[in-house]
This record gives C-alpha cells, sequence and structure tokens, in this order.
C-alpha cells in the first residue's frame, strides 16, 4: 500500500509551522523525529506513564497516543517553549532544580509542562488536588515528594503566598482528622 | 508509528457515516486512547479507520428543546466534568469520568468511546446506566435514540449498525431531576488506572426526606456488560431511610450481578466490595440529597 | 582543607539541561535514519525451537533482514551480571546466555530478531515470526520449590535440581541451645514476590561501525562491563568494542546487567556497522530484562523469657528465573545478613538460588535486602509480640550492638546508629504518642504505625573487587573537568563527585565540570554504579586525584612565587601563602602561566586509581503510619518516616531524594507490585504499567527523610551508602504498621486488596458469607 501523508499546520512554542507528516505518525514521532523537540520521551507508548505530555490548547495530552494530524489548527508547547529567548526559565523550571525536583530527567519534561499549567492557573488547589492533577505522571527516582513541593511552592507564590511557600517543606507529618464512617 | 492502513477522515457527520459505508472493513477512531494502544498491541494492526476526532460538531454539553441534558459524544472526559451543566444537574457523571485514568487520558478520552467500545471497566457507564441515559446514534438514514438498557450486546459490542456513529448521550429530565448520585471506583491504585469493580447510585427522596422515592444503581465489572441492579431497587424503592434497609439492599445486588474471576480480581472480592460499595455509595447519596440515615 | 561544598544542598549540575528539556538520553542521540531491531521473543516458557519460517516476514516490505537462532554459527555463552570480572575461573559469573537460543527457558526468551527500514515493518515481521515458529514445548515450573522437587523439568543441566547454588551458615549449636528450659518458640514463613524496576526510559541501544570496531550507544549504569561483555558474547577483543553511556533516564540494578548491547553490536556486525537501534518496548522491558527476586523464607527464633534470641533458624529459597545473571549474590546477602541484624550465638541457615522458567531475576535496588528486610522485620515484630514487649524496645534490645565486628567484611558498627536514628524517627513522626491514641481500636476503619530496621552496607568489598580511577584534566582558566567510571544515572553522582573535587582542590564549585557521558575510549577504568557504592567509592579515587592535582599545582605555584610549596595552599580558586594568609595569584594565572611557559610547560591534569579495601555500614530505620478499611480491603498510608546514617552526607538535598524514591519504590512493593505469570502457559500477565500497578502520585503521603550523620572512619569524606537502604524497611514498616491497625500481621506481598480480602475473610474480620466462596475460588 501507499504511504498517506499530510500537510499539518500548527503553532508549536508560540511559532507557526508546516509540517508534512505520514498520518501514521502519533503528534510524539512528529514532535521528535520531525522537529526534534526531543524533551518529547517515550516511556510506555500507551498513555500510562506521562513522559510525552504537551500541552495542546491549553490542556495537558500524552502525545504518543494522539495522530500527528489531530494537531492541525491546534496551539500546542514542548518543554522547549518554556524558556526564554535568552534562555531565562520560567519559575516553575527554576522551582523544579531549587527542590531537588529532577533526578534521572526523564519524567521532568512532561512534570514541568503539567505543572506549568498548574501554577499558571491562578487557582489555591488543596494537597489532595495537586495530587490528582500530576497523576498522569510516573516518577520512579522522586517519590513525586519534590516535585510536590516545587509545583505548591510555585503556586502559592503565584498568588502572593510567599510565607506559606516556606512552610511547605516544614509539613511533612500530615495530621489527618478522624477517619469519616465511609468515603 | 501506527500500523494504520489507510486513514479516513472524517469533515462532518454525514461524511463520517458515508466513509463507514463505502469502506465496511473500516473502523471508527475517535479519542484513540483504546484504539491507537489496540494498534500497537496488533489487535488492529494494519486497519483502516475513519477517524472522526475532528468533528469538533460533537463536542460540548447543553440542554436541548426536551430539556435532555445533551452530551456530543466527542466532549472528553475533561470538559464533562468542566461542564457546568454537569455539576449542576449531574455532577456524579463529572466526578465518575475524573477517575478514569490520569488528566491527560481524561482530555483525549470521549464519552461517546468509552460507551462504543462496550467495555464493562468503563468509568461513565455505570453512571449513564444509573441514570438511564439515551444514545443518540445517527446513520445516513438518520438519528434514532437507544435507551442504555438495551444499547449493550454483548461485551465489547454496542447497537451500532453499519453507517452509524454515536452522536450524543442523552440524560431526560426525568431521570435527573432532584436526583442525587455518587460512585465509587475499586481500583488497585488511586490513579492510572481501571476499574476493578465500580458502583454508582442515585437517589430521589420524599419531599420529607424519610424514604427513597427512587434509588438506581449501576454496575461496572460486575457483568460483561455494565448493569443495574432491579432486585435491589425494588427492594429499596418506598423504603424508610435505614441503616437496616440498606443493608439488605447492599446484600440484594448480589441476586442481580455477575462478576467474573480472572487474574486481576477474584470474583468473591469483587462481589463482596459491590456489596460494601453500594452501601456506602447510597449513604452518600442520602446525605448529598439532605436526608439522613436512621440507623 | 576547609568543607565549603560538602554538607551542602547545591543544586543538581545536570539539573538546569533537564529542565529545559536539552539533556540528550540514547534515544535522542540516535539518527532518525536507523535501521529498526525488534527482538523475537519466545511464546511458550521452555521448548526447543525446531523451525522458524522466515519466508512470510521477510516479504514485507521495509524488512531488511530476518535473524533466527538458527544463524548463530558460533556459539558463545556469556555472563550478564554487572560485576567485576575476575580473572579466577572459579569466581566468575555464570556465564549461560545467548545472543539467541534455539531452547527458550521463559516466556520472552530471544530466539531470533528482525531489522527493518521503521517500527511498523519491524512489528509486521515480528507477528509474522510468531506464527511461523515451530516448538517441541517442554513441561515448565514456574516456583522455586517445586523446581527442586525430583521430576521438575531442568532447565540446566549442569544444575542438578535446578540449584543454582545452596549455601549455609552456621554459629555456635542450635540443637543444644534449644533444650534451653522456658524458651518461646517463634516461627514464620514470609514470602515476597517478583517486582520490576520501572525506570521510565525503557532499555534502548543503538549500534553502527567506525573503522574496523563497532561503538555502542547504550542506556547502562556499567559501561566499561558491558565491552567485556559484548567481547564475551562474539569472540571478539573487547577492544573492538567502544560503549559510550549518554544521560540514563533511570536504571536500579536494571541497567547493572548487560540486556540487548551484544545482540544489537552483533547485528550491527553482520550489516557491515550499519545504524542499528533496538528500543526495547515497555512490555518487554517488564519480562525480557531483569526483575527483582522472589524469595520465601522461613524463620525460627527461640526466645528467653527476657525476650534475647536463644537460637535462630533461617531458610530461604530464592527464584532467579531461567539464567543466572546476578546468580547466588543475592540470596546469599541476605543470608549473611541474618546473623548480623540480630546477632545470636547459635544460628542455622541456608539458602538457594533456583532457575524457573521465569524471567530472569537481577539486581534490583537493595539487591536482595528489600526481600530479607520483609522476612527479619516481620519476625522482628512477630517474636515482639510473643514477648509481648513493645517492637520498637524489642529491636533496641536485641539489634547489632556498638562494637559489633564482622570478621568476614571488616566492618564495624562504630556508633549507636540504631538508636539514634529511632530516637529522631520516633520524634519526627509522633511515634509514641500514636501507638497510645491507637491502641484498642475498633470499628470498619482503623489506625496503626510501626517501625522497621535493616541491614545494610555499602560496597562489594571483600567479594569483589573495588576499584575506582578519576581524571582531572586543568582548563588555562584554572577549571577542572573530571571523568570517573562511576556513572550519572539520575542518582547525582557528578554533583556530589564534584562538590568534593572543589573542596579537595579548593576552587569554586562552579569551576568544576563533569564529563558527565562515559565513553569506554576515553573514560578512565570504572565499574560502574551499583550496590550503594557509588559515592563512596569515587571518593578514593577523586580524593586522591585531586590531591595529586594540587600537588602539581602547588609546585607549579612554587615556579611562579618562589614561594616553598609547604608555604602554599589553593584555597576557593586563589594560591595562598599559609603563613601570612596573601593571596599570590589565582588558579587561573596560574594554569595559563604554566601551560605556555616557555620555561617548563605543563598541562596539569592528574590520574589515579585506588583499590578499595574497605566497606561499611549503612542503617537506618522507617516508620510508617497506616489507615486500614477493612472492607474496602484497602491500606492507606498516612505517613512516612526514614532516618538513615549513610555518614557524611555529601548534599543534603540529593540525600533526601534517594530517600524519597527508594521509599517510593517501596511503597509500590508493600501495596500494589506484583508480576503474575499464569500458571497453565507461564505467559506472563501484567507487563504494562497499567496491570502492572505501580504506584501513582496519588498513592503517595508527604515522605519524609531524616538522617543521622556519623562520619565513617574509613571513607574517603566520611560518607557511606544511601542509593539502597531507603528501600529496605519500608514493606515491614507498612506490614507491622497494618498488624498493630488490625491485629492481622500478614506474611506476603504485597499487601494489596486481594491478599487483605483473603486474610481478612480467613480472620473473620469481614462479612464471612463470602470466605466460602473465597475458599472454592
Amino acid at each position: 500500500m501507499s504511504k498517506q501523508y499530510k500537510v499539518v499546520h500548527c503553532t508549536i512554542n508560540g511559532k507557526e509551522i508546516e509540517q508534512v507528516v505520514d498520518v501514521r505518525s502519533s503528534l510524539a514521532d512528529m514532535l521528535r523525529n520531525d522537529l526534534r523537540l526531543t524533551s518529547v520521551k517515550k516511556g510506555c507508548e500507551v498513555g500510562e506513564c506521562g513522559a510525552c505530555t504537551v500541552i495542546i490548547n491549553g490542556e495537558g495530552f500524552n502525545s504518543c497516543i494522539y495522530l500527528a494530524v489531530w494537531a492541525e489548527g491546534k496551539e500546542i508547547w514542548t518543554l522547549e517553549g518554556l524558556t526564554g529567548p535568552g534562555g531565562e526559565l520560567s519559575d516553575i523550571q527554576q522551582a523544579f532544580i531549587d527542590e531537588g525536583a529532577i533526578q534521572c530527567g526523564f519524567c521532568s519534561p512532561g512534570f514541568i509542562l503539567t505543572s506549568w499549567e498548574i501554577v499558571n492557573a491562578g487557582v489555591e488547589y488543596t494537597d489532595d488536588q495537586l495530587r490528582k492533577l500530576l497523576s498522569g505522571h510516573l516518577c520512579r527516582c522522586t517519590g513525586y515528594e519534590n516535585i510536590f513541593r516545587a509545583v505548591k511552592k510555585t503556586m502559592l507564590r503565584h498568588l502572593g503566598k510567599f510565607e506559606e511557600a516556606e512552610l511547605v517543606d516544614s509539613q511533612g507529618i500530615t495530621e489527618y482528622p478522624e477517619p469519616m464512617p465511609f468515603k | 508509528m501506527y500500523d494504520i492502513g489507510t486513514l479516513y477522515q472524517a469533515e462532518t457527520v454525514e461524511h463520517a457515516c458515508r466513509l463507514l459505508l463505502e469502506h465496511p472493513e473500516a473502523q471508527v477512531l475517535a479519542g484513540g486512547s483504546d484504539v491507537l494502544v489496540q494498534i500497537r498491541e496488533g489487535r488492529r494492526a494494519g486497519k483502516d479507520f475513519v477517524d472522526i476526532y475532528m468533528l469538533d460538531e460533537l463536542r460540548g454539553v447543553s440542554i436541548d428543546d426536551e430539556e435532555n441534558i445533551r452530551i456530543g459524544s466527542l466532549t472528553s472526559f475533561s470538559h464533562i466534568t468542566k461542564d457546568p451543566i454537569i455539576q449542576k444537574y449531574i455532577n456524579v457523571l463529572g466526578e465518575a469520568v475524573d477517575m478514569v485514568g490520569g488528566p491527560q487520558i481524561r482530555a483525549i478520552g470521549t464519552i461517546g468511546g468509552n460507551t462504543c467500545n462496550g467495555v464493562t471497566s468503563a468509568d461513565s457507564a455505570s453512571t449513564l446506566m444509573a441514570w438511564d441515559a439515551v444514545m443518540e446514534v445517527t446513520g445516513t438514514e438518520g438519528v434514532r435514540r437507544v435507551p442504555i438498557k438495551d444499547w449493550y450486546i454483548k461485551a465489547k459490542q454496542v447497537d451500532l449498525r453499519a453507517g452509524e456513529i454515536q452522536t450524543a448521550i442523552l440524560i431526560p429530565k426525568e431521570s435527573y431531576e432532584n436526583c442525587f448520585g455518587h460512585y465509587i471506583k475499586y481500583s488497585m491504585r488511586n490513579a492510572l488506572d481501571i476499574a476493578t469493580t465500580g458502583c454508582s447510585v442515585n437517589v430521589r427522596l420524599s419531599d420529607d426526606k424519610s424514604t427513597f422515592e427512587r434509588v438506581r444503581i449501576g454496575y461496572g465489572v460486575a457483568s460483561p456488560v455494565p448493569v443495574r441492579a432491579p432486585s435491589a431497587e425494588e427492594f429499596i424503592n418506598g423504603k424508610e431511610i435505614t441503616g437496616e434497609n440498606i443493608k439488605l439492599f447492599s446484600e440484594m445486588v448480589l441476586e442481580d450481578i455477575n462478576p467474573r474471576d480472572s487474574w486481576r480480581a477474584g470474583r468473591a472480592l469483587r462481589r463482596h466490595i459491590s456489596v460494601v460499595m453500594a452501601d456506602r455509595a447510597i449513604r452518600e447519596c442520602v446525605r448529598l440529597a439532605g436526608g439522613e440515615v436512621h440507623e | 582543607m576547609a568543607a565549603k561544598y560538602i554538607g551542602q544542598g547545591v543544586n543538581r549540575l545536570d539539573a538546569h539541561d533537564k529542565a529545559i528539556g536539552r539533556i540528550k538520553y540514547t534515544d535522542d542521540m540516535c539518527d532518525k535514519g536507523a535501521l529498526i531491531i525488534r527482538v523475537l521473543h519466545s511464546t511458550v516458557a521452555n521448548g526447543i525451537v525446531k523451525k522458524i519460517d522466515t519466508t512470510e516476514a521477510e516479504k514485507i516490505p521495509g524488512v531488511v533482514r530476518v535473524f533466527t537462532c538458527f544463524d548463530l554459527e558460533e556459539k558463545h555463552y556469556y555472563p550478564t551480571a554487572g560485576h567485576p570480572w575476575s580473572t579466577d575461573p572459579a569466581h566468575q559469573d555464570i556465564a549461560d546466555r545467548l545472543i539467541m537460543t534455539d531452547h527458550p527457558l521463559f516466556y520472552g526468551d530471544d530466539i531470533g530478531a528482525v531489522v527493518a527500514e521503521d517500527e511498523v515493518a519491524a512489528a509486521r515481521a515480528i507477528r509474522a515470526l510468531e506464527k511461523s515458529v515451530e516448538y517441541e514445548e517442554l513441561p515448565f515450573v514456574l516456583d522455586a520449590q517445586e523446581a527442586m522437587k525430583e521430576g521438575a523439568p531442568l532447565l540446566h543441566e549442569k544444575f542438578p535440581g535446578n540449584v543454582l547454588a545452596h549455601t549455609e551458615i552456621h554459629q555456635g549449636n542450635v540443637a543444644e541451645a534449644i533444650k534451653e528450659p522456658g524458651l518461646t518458640k517463634v516461627e514464620g514463613w514470609y514470602e515476597t514476590q517478583p517486582v520490576q524496576h520501572c525506570h521510565i526510559e525503557n532499555f534502548i541501544c543503538f549500534a553502527y561501525g567506525e573503522g574496523d570496531r563497532i561503538t555502542i550507544v547504550t542506556s547502562t549504569q556499567i559501561p566499561h562491563i558491558v565491552r567485556r561483555v559484548i567481547g564475551q558474547a562474539t569472540g571478539m577483543d573487547w577492544g573492538k568494542f567502544r560503549v559510550i553511556k549518554p544521560y540514563v533516564g533511570g536504571g536500579f540494578g536494571n541497567k547493572q546487567d548487560v540486556l540487548y548491547e551484544p545482540l544489537c553490536a552483533w547485528i550491527c556486525m553482520q550489516l557491515g556497522g550499519r545504524l542499528v537501534k533496538l528500543d526495547v518496548p515497555r512490555e518487554e522491558t517488564f519480562i525480557c530484562n531483569r526483575i527483582r527476586h522472589a524469595i520465601k523464607y522461613h524463620i525460627t527464633s527461640w526466645m528467653r523469657p527476657d525476650g534475647t534470641f536463644a537460637a535462630r533458624t533461617i531458610k530461604a529459597w530464592c527464584n532467579n528465573g531461567a539464567y543466572s545473571s546476578h546468580g547466588h549474590a543475592i540470596a546469599a546477602k541476605g543470608l549473611n545478613a541474618f546473623p548480623q541484624l540480630y546477632p545470636c550465638d547459635n544460628i542455622d541457615g541456608e539458602t538457594w538460588t533456583v532457575y524457573t522458567n521465569r524471567s530472569v531475576a537481577g539486581a534490583m535496588r537493595g539487591y536482595g535486602m528489600p526481600q530479607a528486610s520483609y522476612a527479619f522485620e516481620c519476625h522482628a515484630e512477630d517474636c515482639a509480640r510473643a514477648m509481648k514487649m513493645d517492637p520498637l524496645e524489642f529491636r533496641r534490645q536485641n539489634l547489632m550492638p556498638v562494637g559489633y565486628y564482622h570478621a568476614f567484611s571488616k566492618n564495624e558498627l562504630y556508633t549507636d546508629t540504631f538508636n539514634q536514628c529511632f530516637d529522631k524517627g520516633a520524634e519526627i513522626i509522633g511515634y509514641y504518642d500514636k501507638v497510645k491514641k491507637y491502641a484498642n481500636q475498633t470499628g470498619d476503619i482503623r489506625r496503626g504505625i510501626a517501625v522497621s530496621t535493616f541491614w545494610y552496607n555499602t560496597a562489594v568489598y571483600p567479594i569483589a573487587l573495588e576499584t575506582s580511577s578519576c581524571r582531572l584534566v586543568m582548563n588555562q582558566d584554572g577549571s577542572v573537568q573530571f571523568q570517573l567510571g562511576e556513572t550519572e544515572i539520575g542518582q547525582g553522582a557528578d554533583t556530589a563527585a564534584a562538590q568534593m573535587i572543589a573542596d579537595t582542590l579548593g576552587i569554586p564549585l562552579d569551576m568544576v565540570h563533569p564529563v558527565s557521558c562515559q565513553d569506554t575510549d576515553i573514560t578512565p577504568f570504572g565499574t560502574g554504579v551499583y550496590a550503594s557504592r557509588g559515592t563512596y567509592t569515587l571518593g578514593f579515587s577523586v580524593k586522591q586525584t585531586a590531591l595529586l592535582l594540587k600537588q602539581k599545582v602547588l609546585e607549579a605555584a612554587h615556579q611562579f612565587t618562589r614561594m616553598p610549596v609547604f608555604n602554599l595552599d589553593l584555597v576557593d580558586g586563589e594560591i595562598i601563602r599559609t603563613t601570612d594568609g596573601r593571596k599570590l595569584m589565582t588558579i587561573g594565572e596560574l594554569a595559563l602561566e604554566k601551560l605556555y611557559t616557555t620555561d617548563g610547560s605543563q598541562h596539569l591534569t592528574a590520574e589515579s586509581t585506588y583499590q578499595i579495601k574497605s566497606n561499611a555500614y549503612s542503617f537506618g530505620c522507617c516508620f510508617a503510619e497506616v489507615e486500614v478499611d477493612i472492607p474496602m480491603c484497602r491500606v492507606r498510608l498516612l505517613n512516612i518516616v526514614n532516618v538513615h546514617d549513610c555518614g557524611q552526607v555529601i548534599n543534603p538535598t540529593l540525600a533526601a531524594g534517594q530517600v524519597h524514591g527508594g521509599q517510593s519504590m517501596a511503597i509500590g512493593y508493600a501495596l500494589s507490585e506484583k508480576l503474575l505469570w499464569d500458571e497453565k502457559t507461564g505467559r506472563p500477565l501484567n507487563n504494562n504499567l497499567l496491570d502492572y500497578k505501580m504506584s501513582s502520585f496519588m498513592d503517595h503521603p508527604r515522605l519524609n527523610a531524616a538522617f543521622v550523620e556519623n562520619y565513617e572512619p574509613t571513607s574517603a569524606y566520611g560518607t557511606k551508602g544511601l542509593g539502597e537502604p531507603p528501600a529496605c524497611p519500608v514493606a515491614p514498616a507498612i506490614r507491622n504498621a497494618i498488624g498493630a491497625a488490625t491485629g492481622l500481621y500478614i506474611n506476603e506481598l504485597p499487601l494489596s486488596p486481594h491478599t487483605l480480602f483473603r486474610e481478612f475473610t480467613d480472620a473473620g474480620l469481614i462479612n464471612d458469607s463470602f470466605a466460602e466462596e473465597k475458599k472454592e475460588g
């Protein structure tokens, strides 16, 4: 059978692009292979690990289970797009560095993108909500702890709550209310 | 790279139906969170697909002229959860689909895909069952409506005919008015999981909140397809809101469900949990409805 | 030498590039024109491949070559363990693997491979080949104890009874000791499950020809060992291969084995050096790489009325899967730890490492000690309960005492580590208050708190060679590059080494640059990272080499300042006259002068090898607080605190990160993770990230890491192992906490709803109308 191609028009990291893709390509394939945006990582290729997460129209998607042709007309961000023209880091990137939220780094691009969305939402999420918002990513190095700290601190700083942000570190032991009869 | 034979990209619903008739071997591709994975596994490798993902007309939640809640079939789980209509009238559906996989899966997964794959573990299915949803199906011949109780033919097979796609899911007013629902997903971890079993209950209480006027309970992974528990419902309707009635109701679900034994979970565990979930879900519904359980 | 950087939580050196997505992992370095290799795996658990018809596969457009086990003309059996080689044949790892085999010994064994222009063609060819393999199926065995029985299928002829190895330990006289009147006998079976490493970057490698050599770029912890094994597997001189290790997306021991590098190199050779890439899918990573050994233990203790041990016995059966990999080392480690953790005059122990027709078990974070810790610490809890003693006080009484000396390893417990860790952890989590608060609960949802400890040591001395080499190269500005064989795999080895170098040499940290990616053509020899040896081991060669370089620097400074070397020092990048503290010149000025001087030009470099002849205990503990929902058969981990004494903490941020990672892996180990095989076919059932329940963000509470810093006297920088210890005490702490909450002390892992349902029904804790059904099922 003959190969089928299509031209895809979309905005990636703020830049309009036109790219010929094999219609069988996933968005991850297109970003990694055609555009060499190698921050997009493949860890499972079935949408379980979250390493290939990119932001499409303001929402995180697993680019491994998203066809490249669906990118038509979309606004897409990869980790490469978060850094300013002079190499300036966004505050969430800096927080991942400062909090030790990066170890092997393979899950980091996806995590940082999801976190970027979270901290820019202008919402003060509860700890449980934060965990749920971040739960589409698997990490085997960090136990999620320092990622949690980085995201919570940055979220609070975005909301002007600098003192609360400093308290995040000391909240390691959690006091729980008495158990409910059921949940 | 996916092993796709030919990809036919539909431009309208009508075009999609026509493509399906012209290419009877082709399968429908919506959000792809199941289908693409199955292509990769080899189960659907090399097949042709009619891609409907770009049909934005199938997205969104509204109240239609008949006061049905109308959910476009391609509406993603994340958009259902955030939708104000859903939150106002059938919040439990938003909560249920907010337990699918993780956030990224909920961004791509569609409620249409979740019900057209005919899978019993679908997190939306037990709630749609319990709220007597109606499937709107469109073909080249026009539109037909299928009550959800007739929708599931057997595991992985639903009432979709040649050249048809599901275009919306409707919740009739009679079904959602004054109802309060709760869904419990039982799974082995708190995210990124499929349901070991799932239970969705909704109640309408009497005006004085002393009795159950109508209780509906749906299960996923309790049978080959999503099911209701009619014996239990029949028992509790009209009964007083007491701990004893809830206990009997919960145990009675076992007459209606038939979970299987598999390496994912044993039948005995699933049956046990089904009872516990029924008990806890109906109690939560009572609480949401402003009632009180008399122990 | 003042410690300016050691002990500081400086940011990882690679964090910035990782945070902007610039770091290159193996796949990122591969040209997109690479041919794609896919491995053909056995679909029987034991059998003989009679024939593979490649006709259909070869017809598929895009397929370049199909290789089968019958194409392997020379059979070079090779070992895969990431152990240092031994030139003594008696100490060499078992060589039982072939690049492809016609006698697959587990479902997933490698029987062929395809090379194609793209992944779709490769996948199609694999599916076509799977249908065309003719097997003579043989009976298989999945359980270690079953495999030892007479009549069980024999995997390797040289190992009768499928016993890879059997070792024993004896102390005193158990038979006599148990005659002491008034003893209480406590015994139990403790069983752990197979799990997988689940690094997020799957194993991947690619290979290409350069001249008459082959270069292999691979995601590994052990590049120099990989090179040796590729030579052994292909029957070629080791120098014919060059191995490059880029940044690695997690290893955890799986990448401390040689995986598919030999196959990739061999195929590259068959294709005249064409660029070929072998990217292992997640499903194959689960079953065709390495897994953690499932080990079953039986422990008996005879307790005196005062709660001390009169005698103890242990037996352990270790399921090694189909090939040797790390062999008996893992089982032996647990057995040897037994008499050390809770010393007793009378001990009998034995352990068997057993071949079965399952995926191959190898190294995984903790190297047998998460399993052994589970057994030891479940049993310790059981003993304390039998003696009606507080479990923490029981441990304080019976654990290895201060001053304990282990003759074989020459390890010594120099400090009161256990009590210090217990005290610190108990205070952080509020242990004593919670023990009281949670006593005598009733109701469906109950809470419990408990503690567990473990035994660990740092490196592999005296079992195997410990060597580390370091090279330092100074630039004209006085900054240095360093190269080490100890690889950066995410744990932070480069950063720790840089902190050491900056302090010892006396230059600012930002003047110390790692050459992070090892290349066997360039990097000095080192065996990689494994055990928990990296920081300890590299410390020796780093310190020795930095001091050598410093000596050269000071000698050069003498040339330009005329001051005697013994009156000079290098501090924070300045040459200082120690007698008055005057700054004489900067290291940049010195390096520039020394390189370009027409009077004795010298490139300032240093390189040295240090063979380490010591090891160090690395102990700690874990406190876990849980909530058990009895009707739902679910456990929620509420709080967890690990306290570790890893000596001098080089970098508190990175050290805490290591603890969190170990805790996390162990939370999954305790509560949800288990690889499953179909008993009827030997087929793996849940080899994907959906069905294998690695714990998610929502399954974690806040993780707490704390340290007790007793400077380790044998260590170059006072530090000792931390990579693996945090993974060891968590599962038993959770088990003991569940026991404290419910009264049920469960002796297997994971403590998943499946296990809890069975145990709760058996114990009558939940509605027993289901118990009957469960027994039938």
